[in-house]
C-alpha cells in the first residue's frame, strides 16, 4: 500500500480507468513536487476531468495507484481525501446558490466538519478573519449577504476559487478557472494562482493558452488518457506531436 | 402606530404575544370539540416540521414519516393501557385473543419515565438506523422516496397483523384510559393536552430554527443543492443526513403521541400510505424550507379538511388534489414563500390597484442598496451574520 519514494507530494502510477472498455485514462504516470505549479492541457476527451476524478476519489482506477504524501489514497471516500489536503475547483462554478458568499466560505473554511462541530461549535476568530480576508481578496465584500445564485459567472468562479483557498489544502486541483472570465479577471486569476504556489501545490487544467503562458509553469499534455509530453510552454507548443493532436495531421499551423 | 409596528423589537415579540394570547383565549372561545381539533392539527404541525427539515432543507423526500408518527403514538398508548391497572390485570383486548400474560416488550411501558423517553427515542433510533443504511449506500432522490414508502408498507402490514401483540387493525384506545385519575377523553384533560401541544410545537419549532440557522443548516442546504460538491469540501453527508432524519423521526414520534391522546386511538391507519403523503402536501402548501410554513400548512389544510368534510363530504380529496396542483404549478414556495415574495401586493395589482412604483426602480430594488439602508437604520444588525 505505502510507497517510500516520497519526495513527491502526489504520484500517479500507471493509472488506468476503464468505462465499459473505453479507456478514459490509459497507464497515466504523473508526479507533483511540493510547492509546484503545474498546468495540464489536452484536447477534448483527453481525460483531464477523469484524471481529477481519480485523484479526488470520485472514480476508482481500474489499475494503478494514486499516492499522496507517501500514502495510497485509492479507495478512500471523497470527504476523506479532501480532509487529507486535496481541494478541487470544478469546471463549471459550483457554489451553493442559495447561500450567501460569506456562508459558502464559512462552510468551506478549514476546520472540523462533523455535524456536532457545526451545531455546537462556532467559527474561531482565525476562521472568521480568513473568510473576511478572502471575501476582500475576491472582491465580494459588497455581495457577501446576498444569495450566491445572483452573482455573475465571473464572481462565481472567483467565489469557488476562494472556497478552495479557504479549505487550505496542500494540493489544489483547479479545473478551468478562467472559463468565461474577462482578460483582466484572467490575469488576476493567474496572479492569484502564482501566489498560492510555493505554499501550496497547484495543478491547473485550462484551455486558455495565453493564461497558461501567464502562469509560467511546466505544462503536461494529456492525450487519449496518457501523458503525451511535458515541458515548458514553448517546448510543448513546438512539439510536433502536440500540434498533431490539437490540429490534426493536415494542418501545420501553430497552436495558439 | 406604523412606526411602532415596523420597529424591530415589536416584530420580534409580536408573534410570541399572539401565540400566548391564542393559547389563553382559544380554550375559552372555542367549543371543546373545535379546540380538540385545533390541538390535533397543531400536533400534526410537529411532524410537518420534521418533513420540512428533511425535505425542505435537506432535499430528501420521505414518504414514510407515518412509521415514526405511529411508533410514538403506540409507545404512549401502551403506557396508557397499562396505567392504573390492578396488579395481575391485562389490558382488555388481550382476553379476546386468549393472551394470558403480558408480552415481554410491553413490560417497560409500565414506567412513565421510560415511556416519555421512548416516545421520541424509539422513532429516532429506527429512523437513524434506516437512514444510515440508505444514506451510506448513497441512495437518493426518488429511490429514497420509494424505499421509505416500502418501509412504511412493511410496518403497516406488520402492525395490522399482530392482534396478539398490539390488537392489530383495531389499534389501542386511549380515550377511556385514565391519567392522574382523570379520563383522557374529558374536556379538562383535552384542554391541558391542547396547552401541552402548543408548548411542544413552539419547542419543536425553536429546535428546528436552531438546527437550520447556523452552519449546520447551511450544510443541510448544501446537501440539498449540491451534495457531491460538499463531499469534496471534506464533509460526510451521510452523517448529516442520518442526524437530521433521526431528528425528524423523533419529532414525528412526539407528534404521533400528541395526536393519539387527542384523537383517542392509535391504529395502523397512522401508517397508511396516503397519510404520509398528506404530510408532504402540508409542507408543500405551507412552504418548503420555511419551518413556519410547515406548521401553518398542517393546521390550515387539516382544518379545511374537517370543515369541508362536514359541509360537503366526498369532495375533500378533489380539493386536496387541486391544492397540490396549485402549489406545484403556481406557488412553488408555498403560501409562506408567496407571502414573502410579495404575493399579496401582486394579487391586489391583478384586481386593479397596482402598488406604488418606485421612483428609481433600479436603486430601490437593488438588494445591495436595501441592505445598506437596513444597516444604516440598524447599525447593530450589520455586525451579526
Amino acid at each position: 500500500m505505502t510507497t517510500t519514494q516520497s519526495m513527491n507530494l502526489l504520484d500517479l502510477q500507471g493509472v488506468t480507468v476503464s468505462f465499459d472498455g473505453f479507456l478514459a485514462l490509459n497507464d497515466l504516470n504523473l508526479s507533483l513536487a511540493p510547492g509546484e505549479l503545474r498546468a495540464v492541457i489536452g484536447p477534448n476527451g483527453a481525460g483531464k476531468t477523469t484524471f481529477l476524478d481519480v485523484i479526488t476519489g470520485k472514480v476508482k482506477p481500474t489499475r494503478g495507484d494514486v499516492v499522496f504524501r507517501g500514502r495510497s489514497i485509492v479507495g478512500c471516500s471523497e470527504h476523506h481525501i479532501s480532509r487529507l489536503g486535496i481541494g478541487r475547483k470544478f469546471q463549471t462554478p459550483r457554489v451553493y446558490q442559495n447561500l450567501t458568499p460569506r456562508r459558502n466560505l464559512e462552510l468551506a473554511v478549514r476546520g472540523p466538519h462533523g455535524p456536532a462541530a457545526l451545531l455546537f461549535g462556532s467559527l474561531s476568530s482565525i476562521q472568521r478573519d480568513r473568510v473576511q480576508h478572502l471575501l476582500s481578496v475576491v472582491g465580494l465584500e459588497r455581495q457577501a449577504q446576498q444569495p450566491a445564485g445572483g452573482l455573475s459567472h465571473g464572481q462565481k468562479q472567483w467565489l469557488e476559487i476562494a472556497m478552495l483557498v479557504a479549505q487550505d489544502p496542500e494540493l489544489l486541483l483547479v479545473d478551468e478557472p478562467v472559463a468565461g472570465l474577462t482578460d483582466e479577471e484572467t490575469a488576476r486569476t493567474a496572479d492569484l494562482l502564482k501566489q498560492l504556489a510555493g505554499d501550496h501545490t497547484v495543478l491547473v487544467i485550462e484551455h486558455d493558452m495565453e493564461f497558461i503562458r501567464d502562469l509560467q509553469a511546466p505544462v503536461t499534455v494529456l492525450h487519449e488518457g496518457h501523458v503525451l509530453c511535458e515541458g515548458s510552454m514553448d517546448q510543448v507548443q513546438n512539439d510536433p506531436r502536440v500540434i498533431e493532436v490539437y490540429l490534426g495531421t493536415d494542418t501545420q499551423e501553430e497552436v495558439a | 402606530m406604523a412606526d411602532l409596528l415596523a420597529s424591530r423589537n415589536l416584530r420580534c415579540w409580536l408573534p410570541w404575544a399572539l401565540i400566548v394570547l391564542g393559547a389563553l383565549v382559544l380554550p375559552v372561545v372555542l367549543p371543546p370539540f373545535r379546540l380538540n381539533l385545533l390541538g390535533r392539527f397543531l400536533s400534526l404541525g410537529i411532524v410537518a416540521l420534521g418533513v420540512d427539515l428533511i425535505w425542505g432543507y435537506t432535499g430528501m423526500l420521505s414518504l414514510g414519516q407515518g412509521i415514526f408518527f405511529a411508533l410514538g403514538g403506540y409507545a404512549l398508548a401502551m403506557y396508557l393501557q397499562l396505567n392504573e391497572l390492578k396488579p395481575g390485570e391485562l389490558p382488555e383486548f388481550f382476553s379476546l385473543y386468549g393472551v394470558k400474560s403480558l408480552p415481554a416488550f410491553w413490560q417497560p411501558f409500565g414506567s412513565p419515565l421510560f415511556t416519555l423517553i421512548s416516545i421520541w427515542v424509539i422513532p429516532a433510533v429506527v429512523a437513524g438506523l434506516l437512514g444510515y443504511l440508505v444514506f451510506r449506500n448513497r441512495i437518493k432522490g426518488v429511490y429514497f422516496s420509494i424505499l421509505t414508502q416500502a418501509a412504511l408498507l412493511v410496518f403497516f402490514n406488520f402492525f395490522n397483523g399482530q392482534q396478539k401483540l398490539i390488537n392489530g387493525t383495531n389499534g389501542l384506545k386511549t380515550s377511556t384510559a385514565r391519567i392522574f385519575g382523570e379520563l383522557i377523553g374529558s374536556d379538562g384533560m383535552q384542554r391541558n393536552l391542547f396547552w401541552l401541544t402548543v408548548v411542544l410545537t413552539v419547542a419543536a419549532y425553536l429546535l428546528c430554527r436552531w438546527l437550520t440557522d447556523g452552519r449546520f443548516g447551511d450544510a443541510l442546504i448544501a446537501i440539498r443543492d449540491d451534495e457531491p460538491r460538499l463531499r469534496f469540501t471534506g464533509y460526510n453527508p451521510t452523517a448529516y443526513k442520518t442526524v437530521v432524519f433521526a431528528v425528524a423521526g423523533a419529532l414525528a414520534g412526539i407528534s404521533g403521541a400528541l395526536y393519539t391522546v387527542q384523537s383517542g386511538i392509535v391504529s395502523p391507519q397512522y401508517m397508511a400510505v396516503p397519510f404520509s403523503i398528506e404530510m408532504v402536501i402540508w409542507v408543500a402548501v405551507g412552504g418548503r424550507g420555511t419551518l413556519i410554513g410547515a406548521v401553518l400548512g398542517a393546521v390550515l389544510i387539516n382544518y379545511a379538511k374537517s370543515l369541508v368534510s362536514e359541509a360537503l363530504p366526498e369532495t375533500w380529496l378533489f380539493i386536496q388534489g387541486g391544492l397540490f396542483l396549485l402549489v406545484v404549478l403556481a406557488l412553488p414556495d408555498g403560501l409562506v414563500g408567496w407571502w414573502r415574495q410579495g404575493g399579496p401586493s401582486r394579487l391586489i395589482a391583478m384586481v386593479g390597484w397596482p402598488p406604488r412604483t418606485a421612483t428609481y426602480p433600479a436603486l430601490d430594488l437593488d438588494p445591495q442598496v436595501a441592505a445598506e439602508q437596513e444597516q444604516l437604520q440598524n447599525p447593530r444588525a450589520g455586525q451579526q451574520r
